[in-house]
């Protein structure tokens, strides 16, 4: 089972690649887009990325209500635990 | 309104150079471009043979940019931006260029041909969940023109000819139109191609047009060679700054030479076959000549479409001369497709480079592996490095291409400012 601490840590390295955004700006606050500027297809690379990395499922009509890096890391916490 | 057209940059990322000076210098030396593809997939082709870029386009530019792009838009990317920036320009707010009078041309032949196949790969072996959002803005013909015109941010309209191996001539043609028809200022023009894939090189050899030349890649381009044996696929980009004279003058840019006409036509014939009598190829060359405002007598070199195929080399030699006459004698022409290899919609961009250089800097590049011509061709090949007189040049370019397209560019050295 990941923690929380570990989620974000694999989110903010998927982020990174996809969208260039430093791992350490990857904080559970931070909104995708106002925040970090991730554009729309880039977020659904972000989803699809992190559903590989978790083996988790997040169907698009969940995915869009992942506003915050926490939303997305407390769905897979969730759905992985 | 002047109708006269300037180049005043250009840049091209190509089989023989990661930029247009290492490019052109390589090309006057006689440099092959052709190596072995030493690829698994490779190994059970009929040909093993191919003209990649030397420089990988992905290196240079910033990552996660790169990834939103296919390898051809990458290629057409690093060559639009070298040509910006010896025009003089920058990417920050300051240009000197009303944005709402630029426009970009860049042609490609086939288009994001990676991308395509590589996420529809991507889809039969993990689903669709996992094919790429950036797909279609990848693979799409017009990718390589519009990302140029999002980074120089051109308002005043994006094209993309396809027109096969004529798309980089015709996008430059195109060009030439916009500014005569006072609809932009400055034209940013060329063509970019990256289809060094299996599919391609499964399926051009299946139409008998490469070259298997496996066990000696460098001399398996040999445009107007008895023992050709089909063309050489390449990769690449080539890019074209076109400004009105007017307004380059007005900024005090440097001039490298200018475009002084474009024939376009289509040959009603056959889809991948040049008309034997080469009606098509020769009117191109004449209504080029014509709308350049010049005389057969004018014309001091040609740059040869020569992919080094048995049919269309010999038909191109007649064409020129039943177009220029015997003027034909005064022509130096080359077929450096000899060294790069044969770069499809990007060709005719590059070789326009080439052209614009041989009159700018008075010296044709050779063509290569010319060991045994064929017979009666009654034309002057450059096959080392060959000098053009002193005063005023003029030279064609021609791009033939599947489905009959023919388009000459016709260039001259007037208005160059000396370097």
């Amino acid at each position: 089972m990941a923690t929380t601490e570990q989620i974000l840590a694999a989110m903010g390295e998927i982020v990174n690649e996809v969208a260039g955004i430093p791992v350490e700006d990857v904080k559970l606050d931070k909104s995708f887009t106002d925040d970090l500027d991730v554009d729309s297809l880039s977020m659904v690379e972000i989803i699809y990325a992190a559903e590989e990395q978790f083996g988790v499922s997040i169907p698009d009509e969940e995915s869009k209500n992942l506003k915050t890096v926490g939303d997305a890391v407390a769905y897979i916490e969730r759905a992985t635990n | 309104m002047s109708s006269t057209v300037v180049v005043t940059g250009f840049g091209a990322t190509t089989p023989l150079g990661g930029d247009a000076a290492t490019t052109w210098a390589n090309v006057v030396k006689g440099t092959p471009g052709v190596h072995a593809l030493a690829y698994d997939w490779a190994a059970d082709l009929p040909t093993r043979i191919a003209a990649e870029a030397v420089v990988d386009p992905a290196t240079l530019i910033d990552r996660v940019e790169a990834r939103k792009m296919d390898r051809s838009t990458q290629l057409g990317l690093v060559a639009a931006l070298e040509a910006w920036r010896l025009a003089g320009f920058g990417l920050d707010e300051e240009n000197p260029v009303d944005p709402t009078r630029l426009a970009v041309s860049i042609g490609t032949g086939i288009g994001g041909l990676h991308t395509l196949i590589g996420q529809w790969d991507t889809q039969r072996e993990k689903g669709h969940r996992r094919v790429s959002p950036f797909t279609i803005p990848k693979l799409m013909a017009n990718a390589p023109a519009a990302t140029v015109g999002l980074k120089l941010r051109a308002r005043a309209g994006i094209h993309t000819p396809v027109s096969a191996c004529a798309s980089g001539n015709e996008a430059i043609a195109q060009a030439l139109d916009i500014i005569r028809a006072g609809r932009a200022d400055v034209v940013v023009a060329g063509g970019a191609e990256g289809v060094i894939h299996p599919l391609p090189v499964a399926a051009f050899g299946q139409m008998q047009a490469l070259s298997r030349r496996n066990d000696e890649p460098e001399r398996a381009s040999r445009p107007w060679d008895k023992n050709r044996d089909g063309f050489v696929l390449g990769e690449g980009a080539a890019v074209l700054v076109l400004e009105s004279l007017e307004h380059a003058l007005g900024r005090g840019a440097t001039i490298y030479g200018t475009l002084a006409g474009a024939g376009i036509t289509s040959d009603a014939y056959d889809m991948v076959a040049p008309d034997p009598e080469g009606r098509g190829q020769s009117e191109a060359v004449r209504l080029a000549v014509r709308d350049a405002g010049l005389q057969p007598s004018d014309i001091k070199h040609v740059n040869a479409h020569a992919t080094s195929t048995p049919a269309g080399d010999v038909t191109e030699a007649q064409s020129v001369r039943a177009a220029l006459g015997d003027a034909t004698d005064g022509v130096i022409f080359t077929g450096t497709k000899s060294q790069t290899g044969h770069l499809l919609g990007a060709a005719g961009a590059m070789e326009s480079v080439f052209t614009l250089l041989a009159l700018r800097n008075r010296v044709v590049p050779p063509t290569i592996n010319l060991e045994d011509p064929e017979d009666g061709l009654g034309i002057d090949i450059a096959t080392t490095a060959r000098e053009l007189p002193a005063g005023d040049l003029a030279g064609i370019n021609n791009s033939f291409g599947f489905g009959g397209h023919n388009v000459a560019l016709a260039f001259t050295n007037a208005n160059v400012t000396e370097a």
